[in-house]
């Protein structure tokens, strides 16, 4: 590991002043950060320690929640809101990592771990444009069984590894930012980059911002709602491909629904073409295959994932089913 | 600065580099901790921060500062095994024993855990309080790779484990 300093911030405005600074990286639980430190990817000269910081979960007035940055993983998942109103964040953050990885990560953390491949994992044997702009994408060509059929480029296909971002992202979280130039609120939706010819950008944060706080409103589709995430093992291993999933009905048709995708793309991968095709229609298995062609038209796979596509559209066909089926 | 080791209170090392479980080890000498992945795959690490399961290979020793750090060493009492030492020795609960210290803490938090209504990705209701499965066992003690392959031992020394807290 590259010799770096540590400090401690007390304060987001101290934590932004730092991180604006050439070298300087922010530090949550380090379960991403530390691991590729050692691995020799990233080389930051000093790390800035920002767990000390928010870590609070308070409900918000009307509804919703407000999760500070530091909050760990764990955390978030236990806290009887989440269960309680967002089922399916509480289930795909436990569907994440092992559990002491989630006690360890905060949100902010979690948000911000590299979208990333074995490729990008290797800079002692393999080329890789995120890690090392213009070399060549070894994934390309290589073993791609785990990376994106949406949304990657000629230059990278790496995926965004959260379970909770596409909870997240299926609840229109929104994302608190703090920066030299004051605070803002970005939606979730707009905070990830896709790769296109410069892969090494992964979000739209200005140099210097750090996260200070994850908002989810309330939501009427959180309470009946779903994670479900299929991987080459039972536990602790990525998605291959994973829903996240709410819905509202009346009448035996979807009055509404949130689709969220994991491990298919470069970012948490919200489905709005899907969405689109099922609201306001029956819930049948018919209207899913239709809504999830739509999604998938674009569907660009590699040669070692091409069974991704169907997995996915089985896999969210069984969870829509599982939520829209009669709970008598 | 300073960490909490087995109640021992221990200086926080002058290079930030130096991760927990090389504290532990290369410093301390508390070698029941072991070092197998060394990049957060395998769990042999696992130690207690503040009673919560963690990576010690992934935690900086600094960031540990102010805090109470619980390693194998500091499970057994008296000279006398914790009851999951016990269990795992009564279940081949291993084999070449190198996962062991980082499975006894994290089925030690893992308890804890579930006694405080801690949920899992298998739990059935989120609502409700979990019920120790093998299956929840299972789930819940993924983080801890065990390569001999004797995780039917280690689910049955915990389950047992579990079973005499209720009683």
């Amino acid at each position: 590991m590259t010799p770096f300093s540590y400090r401690r911030p007390a304060s987001s405005m101290d934590a932004s002043a730092l991180a604006a600074l050439k070298g300087h990286k922010l530090l949550g639980g380090g379960t991403n950060l530390v691991d590729l430190m050692r691995k020799g990817v990233e080389h930051p000269t000093t790390l800035v320690d920002v767990t000390a910081l928010s870590s609070e979960i308070i409900e918000m007035e009307g509804g919703g929640l407000l999760i500070g940055a530091a909050a760990r993983n764990s955390a978030v998942a236990a806290h009887p809101l989440v269960r309680a109103h967002y089922p399916m964040l509480s289930r795909a953050i436990l569907a994440g990592a092992s559990a002491q990885i989630r006690n360890m990560a905060t949100v902010a953390g979690n948000l911000l771990q590299r979208t990333r491949c074995a490729y990008f994992n290797d800079p002692a044997a393999s080329r890789c444009n995120k890690r090392q702009p213009g070399s060549g994408c070894d994934a390309l060509e290589g073993f791609n069984r785990y990376h994106a059929i949406l949304g990657g480029s000629p230059g990278c296909i790496a995926t965004h590894p959260s379970d909770m971002c596409v909870a997240l992202m299926a609840l229109d979280a929104q994302i608190h930012l703090a920066g030299s130039a004051g605070t803002r609120i970005v939606p979730l939706a707009d905070f990830y980059r896709l790769p296109g010819d410069s892969p090494h950008l992964e979000t739209t944060m200005e140099i210097g911002e750090l996260i200070t706080a994850v908002e989810i409103p309330a939501s009427a589709m959180g309470q009946r709602s779903a994670y479900r995430k299929v991987r080459d093992r039972a536990s602790y291993a990525f998605a291959l491909v994973s829903v996240a999933a709410g819905v509202s009905m009346q009448d035996g048709t979807i009055e509404d629904i949130r689709l969220a995708f994991g491990g298919i793309a470069p970012r948490p991968w919200r489905a709005l073409q899907a969405e689109a095709a099922l609201r306001g229609g029956p819930a049948t298995p018919e209207a899913m295959a239709a809504a999830m062609d739509a999604e998938l038209a674009v569907a660009r796979p590699a040669a070692g994932n091409a069974f991704k596509v169907e997995l996915l559209k089985r896999t969210t066909a069984a969870v829509l089913l599982e939520l829209t089926g009669d709970r008598s | 600065m300073a960490i909490r080791i087995n109640g021992n209170e221990v200086a926080i090392p002058d290079d930030p580099r130096v991760s927990l479980a090389d504290l532990l080890r290369e410093q301390l000498h508390l070698t029941g901790t072991k070092i197998g992945c060394n990049q957060g795959a395998c769990g042999a690490c696992t130690v207690l921060i503040d009673g919560e399961r963690v990576l010690s290979c992934l935690t900086l020793a600094v960031q540990a500062d102010g805090r109470a750090v619980t390693t194998i060493e500091g499970l057994s009492s008296e000279g006398s095994p914790h009851p999951l030492q016990s269990a795992f020795i009564e279940h081949d609960g291993f084999q070449c024993g190198y996962c062991t210290p980082g499975q006894i803490c994290a089925a030690a938090a893992m308890l804890r855990g579930v006694a405080d209504g801690m949920p899992s990705y298998v739990t059935a209701d989120l609502g409700e309080r979990a019920i120790l499965s093998p299956e929840e066992v299972r789930e819940r003690m993924s983080g801890n790779l065990c390569r001999c392959g004797a995780h039917n031992g280690i689910v049955e020394a915990i389950l047992q484990v579990a079973k005499e807290d209720v009683a």
